[in-house]
């Protein structure tokens, strides 16, 4: 039963979408409209709060309240609307530059506090508004318009750093891939406590294919892991391989070999706060490795905007003072009475001030 | 008793001055509170240095606290102090500059030997001499010896013993002045009673046994006497400005209906409001320590934008990174107020030490145009009723507020009638009401302001942001739009000027001299003009709390004086934006760039010297 029958069309707004043909915001747009339509939560109640850069201008194309902030701030300003207004729900839409380079300081206090909001982290690698630079998320070497020689650095990896960060909700999705990416944008949405979710994206102006050996619907499930609460780590066309730990390391396995079966196959716990795997998963490339995608972390911590206001309700259960004359009033007062003394002059006595 | 030299006066400043670690800060608030209950109006400036502890025994490393009781209003806490309390040699050197001439220098005679002066770098051990103070009132004190003996008895160690001195400083200081004890004693009850009843008892036997060797010595001592001051009758509490500023916004939360959110990074002179304001859950307050002051302003703009009275506190250095923000705010015409409680700059700069050389940052320092409304508060106690009004103009004019104060008001204290909450005048936020004919950037025609929809409002849903937009809230880059709506944010600004009262004279409405101030400075400025006055000089005061809009009738105040000089504590920034805004006239300056307050003896030379000239 549904209260109120959404379609994703509700949330699109009249304004005209300006990204490049091809470019991988489109579907990540889709299947964020599509997830909040499913959420059957009042249209009137979202949220969604940007940055700067391509991906930053999604509110525009969204009919809920949106605010298209400064770079790199968004993560600081939807802290401040949640806290303001637990009832809402809030989402936040950035980019590599946006909330790992400018941003990146309000990202992992976002992550530590576990706000209760969506973030959604479109990694194309690269800035793509200022047209072509290199991103935290660039890989050491990239030659870019500002590295023509390669890059001299090494790149963030954005779950290390969610969970480095204490993050409560990390997983992962391809923007090619609309189906899980909703399955797992479901997830976030339901998750309490901040949700980020890095959409692998990509770029097609500057820095096309860069996802593309992972993202090639051919090889989808030899390249990639599907991991689902519950559900053990099998990848493969045939569906005949899958992960264990091998002295405390993750170690890609064939069932059927070496008397290997499924019951030796590690089975994906999410809610487990097993820091060391999660990231050993997160970590995973290939070609040693499939790329896994989907929720690797969600666990319980408290809320930071439900905490705020929790504590405000204790407080106000045993308070003594109640309102502000009663604290203009508190402690240590006393009274000026007396033949030498004058009648106040009130300070808004000037009719100026209405 | 008859040996007692008793001096009656009307005014009196007295200076506590210690090691930083001396608890000389508590012994003048002490002090202050317990004058002020007896009815006098008081002043106080505390002046301690940015380490928390500094090298112990050097100059470096005093801090001080001065206050000043009357019997009349009490405007500064005194340019010069009539009572010395110094616990070492290095208070006595920091502050032989700082003394009236007949002034009275008690000192713990137990301190002024060899490594102690040695640390102060006396060259010699007559400091007195060094410092040519032979001619002030000397009264030597055995304090740390007393200290002990007094508690022998008591199984305290030697570092909680010595902790206790300040209270015999106090204790005697009181004899002096004829303060009862009361008050102190359940101060130290409450903070120590409970958790520490030993330290209680050794505080309370020390502060006593001051003031008894005050009676008991009283040839040596002289008593003076400050008659309470005649006020405005009323309730009365003493307030410094940073708490009357968090209280403003209280009062204002209240008063329009809101909640109030506070996001916000320690930073002195600052830390304060945000700490005043997280006590206060009790009324609903939501304060958030942010990761840093960008994070201060963005969370406010995040609650504001969800629908909160959003303020954010801070000093110089932390303003500066909240410049890009601020523009957000401009940009959004979201309704923010931002609180600069100013110190010395740039940079790190003095941070414990007061200066009003932000102006020119809060009026100009951001990218593109982008006007906000400035105001500055003028008294410890006035902060609150601005605090109150620049919530209010954000408010009912969807505009951001920047209010300036600084390290002198929000650290200086004062006794305030305080109001009740019908003195205050209402505050209407503009909430949005058709959403048929709602646009975000639609705007009432008088005012200029824009309707204010939050998230959760059924039916108005829309975006706004940095991006400059069309009337619909859609991004447009048109020449035309950018044109209109840049003359349209700078007009809101402007159009404010009807929520501000016109400028006042104190004084003549004309004559030979307008002295011009603005913010902090009010206590030292009017004293100083009032001086002028009675020395039969033609000189008034217009001191200025609206700096952006100026008062309409500025001009026409301006314009009746022969001379205009424009005092402040820094290179000449209000006079620089005169300059510009009415160039019809001739600014004379008076400035200072030392961390502290004008003294009234420096203003009125100035003023002297420009009537002669
Ligand atoms: C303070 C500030 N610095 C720099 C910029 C310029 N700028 C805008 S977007 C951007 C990078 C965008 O990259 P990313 O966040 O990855 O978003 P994408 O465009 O790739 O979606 C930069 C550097 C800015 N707008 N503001
Ligand atoms: S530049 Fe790249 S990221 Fe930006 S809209 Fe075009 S394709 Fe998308
Ligand atoms: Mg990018």
């Amino acid at each position: 039963m549904t209260k109120f029958n959404y379609t994703a069309k509700d949330f699109k707004s009249a304004a005209e979408v300006r990204w490049c043909p091809g470019c991988g915001d489109f579907a990540i747009m889709n299947a964020v409209q599509k997830t909040m339509a499913d959420m059957d939560i009042d249209h009137k109640d979202f949220a969604v709060i940007s940055g700067i850069g391509c991906s930053s201008r999604f509110p525009y194309y969204m009919s809920t309240y949106g605010f298209h902030t400064i770079h790199g701030r968004a993560a600081a300003i939807a802290s401040g609307v949640k806290s303001a207004n637990p009832d809402l729900t809030v989402w936040v839409m950035t980019g590599d530059g946006d909330s790992l380079a400018i941003g990146g300081n309000h990202f992992i206090h976002l992550v530590r506090r576990n706000i209760n909001l969506n973030l959604v982290l479109f990694n194309n690698k690269i800035y793509g508004l200022t047209k072509g630079q290199y991103s935290p998320t660039s890989d050491r070497g990239k030659i870019t318009k500002t590295s023509p020689f390669g890059t001299i650095e090494d790149s963030f990896v954005p779950g290390q750093l969610v969970l480095g960060s204490r993050g409560t909700f990390f997983a992962r999705a391809l923007d090619n891939n609309m189906k899980h990416t909703q399955e797992v944008l479901t997830e976030a949405a339901l998750h309490q406590g901040t949700s980020i979710v890095e959409i692998l994206q990509n770029c097609v102006i500057f820095n096309d294919g860069i996802h593309d050996y992972i993202s090639d619907p051919k090889f989808r499930s030899e390249r990639q892991i599907f991991l689902r609460k519950g559900q053990p780590m099998i990848f493969g066309e045939q569906e005949d391989k899958g992960l264990i730990l091998e002295k405390g390391k993750l170690k890609v396995v064939k069932i059927g070999e070496n008397g290997i079966t499924r019951e030796d196959i590690l089975v994906h716990e999410p809610s487990d706060d097993n820091l060391g795997l999660q990231v050993a998963l997160i970590n995973m490339t290939l070609p040693e490795f499939p790329v896994a995608m989907g929720v690797i972390r969600s666990v319980e911590a408290p809320v930071y905007d439900q905490e705020m206001k929790k504590q405000i309700e204790t407080v106000q259960q045993k308070r003594r003072i109640t309102c502000m004359d009663e604290l203009l009033q508190s402690g240590n007062t006393w009274i000026v009475e007396g033949e030498n003394c004058s009648e106040p002059v009130k300070f808004f006595d000037n009719k100026c001030f209405g | 008793m008859k040996n007692t030299k008793v001096i009656e006066l009307e005014e009196v400043a007295i200076r506590f001055s210690g090691d930083s670690g001396d608890g000389m800060q508590l012994t003048g608030t002490l002090f202050s509170d317990t004058s002020a209950l007896l009815g006098n109006d008081i002043s106080t400036f505390p002046d301690y240095p940015s380490e928390i502890r500094a090298p112990q025994g050097t100059v470096g490393g005093v801090s001080g606290f001065q206050v000043q009781l009357g019997t009349k209003k009490v405007t500064t806490p005194g340019d010069l102090a009539h009572v010395l309390v110094a616990m070492n040699p290095a208070a006595l050197k920091a502050n032989a500059l700082f003394l009236n001439p007949a002034a009275s220098i008690i000192f713990d005679v137990d301190s002024f030997s060899g490594k102690n002066l040695e640390k102060a770098q006396f060259k010699t051990d007559d400091p007195f001499t060094e410092l040519k103070l032979n001619d002030y009132s000397l009264i030597p004190v055995p304090i740390t010896s007393m200290t002990k003996e007094s508690l022998k008895e008591l199984e305290l160690d030697n570092k909680s013993i010595l902790r206790c001195k300040n209270m015999f400083a106090l204790g005697l200081i009181c004899w002096m002045f004829d303060r009862p004890l009361d008050y102190i004693e359940k101060f130290i009850q409450s903070k120590f009673g409970k958790k520490s009843p030993l330290i209680a008892e050794a505080n309370l036997i020390v502060l006593h046994t001051g003031y008894n060797y005050g009676m008991n010595l009283q040839h040596m001592t002289p008593q003076y006497i400050v008659h309470p001051a005649p006020i405005e009758k009323g309730t009365y509490r003493n307030i410094n400005g940073n708490n009357a500023t968090a209280w403003g916004f209280i009062a204002a939360a209240e008063k329009s209906g809101l909640d109030l959110f506070i996001g916000s990074y320690p930073i002195t002179p600052a830390t304060d409001i945000l700490q005043a304001l997280a006590e206060r859950k009790d009324l609903g307050v939501k304060s958030f320590q942010a990761e840093d002051e960008i994070a201060g302003i963005c969370t406010t703009i995040g609650a504001a934008f969800a629908g909160d009275l959003a303020v954010t506190s801070t000093s110089g250095p932390g303003f500066a990174l909240k410049s890009e923000a601020l523009g957000l705010s401009v940009m959004a015409e979201l309704p923010i107020v931002v609180v600069n409680v100013q110190r010395g700059g740039p940079s790190t700069g003095l941070p414990t030490k007061t200066e009003q050389s932000d102006l020119l940052q809060t009026l100009y320092g951001r990218n593109g145009e982008s006007p906000v409304v400035v105001l500055a508060a003028s008294t410890p106690s006035d902060c609150f009723y601005f605090a109150f009004l620049s919530a209010k103009i954000a408010l009912e004019r969807m505009v951001p507020v920047v209010l300036l104060t600084d390290g002198f008001l929000g650290n200086g204290s004062e006794p305030w009638r305080v109001p009740t909450m019908d003195e205050l005048p209402s505050i209407t936020p503009r909430k949005a009401k058709n959403p048929e004919s709602f646009r975000p950037y639609n705007r009432d025609p008088e005012t200029l302001a824009r309707d204010w929809a939050i998230p959760g409002m059924e039916g108005f849903e829309h975006r706004i942001g940095g991006l400059e937009k069309n009337v619909a809230g859609a991004v447009s880059h048109d020449p035309d739009t950018h044109q209109r709506n840049s003359e349209i944010r700078a007009a809101k600004v402007e159009k404010v000027v009807t929520m501000i009262p016109d400028l006042a004279v104190e004084g003549e409405p004309e004559g030979d001299l307008l002295v011009v101030g603005w913010g902090g400075t009010y206590g030292h400025m009017i004293s100083s003009v009032q001086a002028m006055h009675k020395a039969g000089k033609k000189v008034s005061l217009a001191h200025f709390n609206y700096i952006k809009p100026l008062p309409a009738n500025t001009g026409e105040i301006f314009s009746k004086f022969k001379k205009i000089v424009v005092c402040e504590l820094n290179m000449g920034q209000f006079a620089s934006y005169l300059r510009d805004k009415l160039p019809q006239f001739t600014y004379h300056q008076v400035n200072k760039m030392k961390g502290l307050p004008f003294s009234v003896h420096e203003l009125v030379e100035n003023f002297d010297k420009l009537l002669e000239a």
